[in-house]
């Protein structure tokens, strides 16, 4: 990987306008808490291929949206359609299968297990050996087993994190385990990532170093990316699209040049001068 | 920018094999060996009381392990497994006083019966966390004996008195008493489940058991159904507890509904502790705890066994905080990097 992040995103390829097909498709949802509306017919397109930047103040329905995405929130209205599929249908536990990996806000990985077994945990929805196949030990858990270490050690090694593999993830410093959420999330090979604030905490280098790895791995792996953070600098220079969300609504989309100058976005972040 | 980024994101698919960890491995089947050879040779230096003491350690050995795959590794508690143990003695003394079922028959059907009762009881509980799983489970202990002791069924538990059994008989060709054939018959037994608790708990299982146990909401994204792990888990634990529960009746050939009381519960949960929670060795330290320390309180202190086993309780979780199994392992752990610079050099 001879490119930097910086010149990547110079060169950015406009993959969505041209040549992608459309992978998901978010379609009038609303999502209610009591009285409180934290989503509010919110619809955009996501295109195969495409980085797309979530952005809002806090409490705009961002991390709502990833949530209903991997199935952990039902909506209360709309549809969404991913990858020919109505994602919504789809049972939770079958969410992961169907191709979407995501991290989370505030870490959320197997405190007390090693990163090997949090990585292999992103596998877990491409096996199936259950109860029955591991008390006998049968070839089909072996073979899994294999695989799912190997494929685990790949990532392990892609994220530098092959010092720590046996190590409980509990004892690494947060960055590290910022990547082990990485990996684990790759782990699935999802058709979608999303990403939640994964520059949350870091420092200016590891921001750096981020966006290369976001860059590197929409390449790599072919995976579309959806990315929710706050950090400005980084995403309007990894996106292709930006989609700005306010109290639940959708205030504006395009590209980041546009969404930057859209007089909503500035208006919601800044507040109205008038 | 372009060096500090490149270390992140520079190519290095390249897969390496895992780590040289072979030592530690061989050392640990070593030990096993070692201690199954011991546990071999032992009946030729023991009373037949004391023989009988260690059977029923090995058998608690399975119930704790039972008890540790639901609340060691998957985190759900259970103040109730004495009532598993109970249905698993029933079951087997049922079958052999009243159906005739030859000993050995009965302890898969009381491990069968135990799993789909706890699968049934694990599929509520699934709505309750923490204290109030503790309350259900619980309640579930103080009400086996009584639930035992029903007319309408006595016909078949013998009421309050319980039922009486027969001793099996060593086979002719192993030249063994019935007390030294009934600890081989358990140790054989407890190795079996033993293996198939390792089995479950080192694979995709076992790591979904405990992403379940430390964070529910990311285990469900990853793609595991927690639901069915979880009453699995129950069903699972219940089945081991259930398989100890029917060589307990066989051991001890009589089982009656005040010998399940929900003592027996907390002092299941007692062994889970101080052995160890999340280990699989850690079953039986606990094991031999709840065996051997109130006899041994009561050597002691005839007066007040109780207090005496209160202090070693005490004792053992503030000396051996995550229980005996990881006291043993950091010890070991010492003895040997102690002894690596000795024969590096």
């Amino acid at each position: 990987m001879e490119t930097s992040g910086a010149q990547a995103a110079q060169t950015r390829r406009p993959i969505s306008a041209s040549e992608g097909r459309r992978l998901l498709a978010i379609e009038g949802i609303s999502v209610r808490f009591g009285g409180i509306i934290a989503l509010d017919d919110v619809s955009f397109d996501v295109a195969e291929g495409e980085i797309l930047g979530l952005i809002g103040p806090n409490g705009a329905g961002k991390t709502t949206l990833f949530n209903v995405l991997s199935r952990l929130y039902q909506p209360n209205s709309g549809e969404i359609n991913f990858d020919g599929h109505r994602l919504l249908s789809i049972p939770k536990h079958r969410c992961a299968v169907s191709g979407i990996g995501r991290t989370f806000q505030n870490l959320a990985l197997f405190r007390t297990m090693p990163v090997l077994h949090n990585v292999m945990l992103g596998g877990h929805c491409h096996t199936s050996a259950g109860f029955f196949n591991h008390a006998l030990r049968l070839p089909k858990v072996g073979r899994e087993e294999r695989e799912l270490t190997e494929r685990a050690m790949e990532l392990i090694a892609y994220l530098d994190l092959e010092d720590v593999a046996m190590t409980p993830v509990g004892a690494l410093p947060f960055g590290t385990q910022k990547r082990v959420e990485m990996a684990r999330a790759l782990a699935a090979s999802p058709k979608l990532l999303l990403l939640d604030e994964p520059a949350a905490g870091l420092n200016h280098e590891e921001i750096g170093a981020l966006r290369a790895l976001i860059l590197d791995i929409r390449q790599r792996m072919q995976v579309t990316i959806l990315l929710v953070e706050h950090h400005m600098h980084l995403v309007m220079s990894v996106s292709d699209k930006v989609v700005a969300l306010d109290f639940g609504r959708r205030i504006a989309e395009g590209t980041p040049a546009e969404v930057q100058r859209h007089p909503e976005v500035i208006r919601a972040y800044l507040g109205d001068s008038n | 920018m372009v060096n500090e980024t490149s270390t992140l994101a520079g190519a290095k698919i390249a897969a390496p094999g895992p780590r040289a960890q072979i030592s530690p491995r061989v050392w640990k089947i070593l030990g096993i060996l070692v201690i199954l050879a011991i546990a071999c040779i032992l009946p030729l230096g023991l009373s037949n009381y004391r023989l009988f003491q260690l059977t029923l350690a090995l058998v608690y050995a399975i119930a704790i392990l039972g008890l540790n795959i639901l609340t060691g590794y998957n985190g759900q508690i259970s103040l109730g497994h004495g009532a598993f143990y109970a249905i698993g003695a029933y079951v087997a003394a049922i079958l052999m006083n009243t159906y005739n079922v030859p000993y050995w028959a009965t302890i898969p059907i009381a491990g069968f019966v135990c799993l789909v009762v706890g699968f049934l009881f694990g599929l509520p509980a699934l709505r309750l966390e923490g204290h109030y799983l503790a309350l259900a489970t619980f309640a579930l202990a103080v009400a086996t004996p009584q639930l035992l002791k029903y007319k309408a069924i006595a016909n078949w538990t013998g009421g309050v008195e319980g039922i009486n059994l027969l001793k099996p008989d060593a086979p002719a060709w192993m030249h063994v008493d019935s007390d030294q054939y009934l600890y081989y018959f358990t140790l054989a037994i407890t190795v079996v489940m033993f293996v198939i608790g390792w089995n479950l708990l080192r694979g995709r299982v076992g790591r979904a058991l405990v992403a379940i146990r430390d964070h529910p909401v990311a285990a469900e994204a990853m793609g595991v159904n927690t639901a069915y792990h979880k009453a699995m888990a129950f069903g699972v634990s219940a089945l081991y507890t259930g398989v100890a529960g029917a060589i307990g009746a066989i051991v001890v050939a009589y089982v009656a509904p005040d010998s399940f009381d929900f003592l027996l519960s907390i002092f299941l949960l007692v062994g889970l502790v101080v052995g160890g929670l999340a280990s699989i060795s850690g079953a039986i330290y606990g094991a031999l705890f709840i065996q051997f320390a109130p006899n041994f309180a009561a050597d002691l202190s005839k007066a007040a066994p109780w207090a005496i086993f209160g202090i070693f309780m005490i004792g053992a979780v503030y000396v051996m905080p995550g229980g005996v199994a990881s006291f043993v392992q950091i010890v070991w752990d010492r003895i040997r990097r102690m002894l690596a610079p000795a024969r590096g050099t």
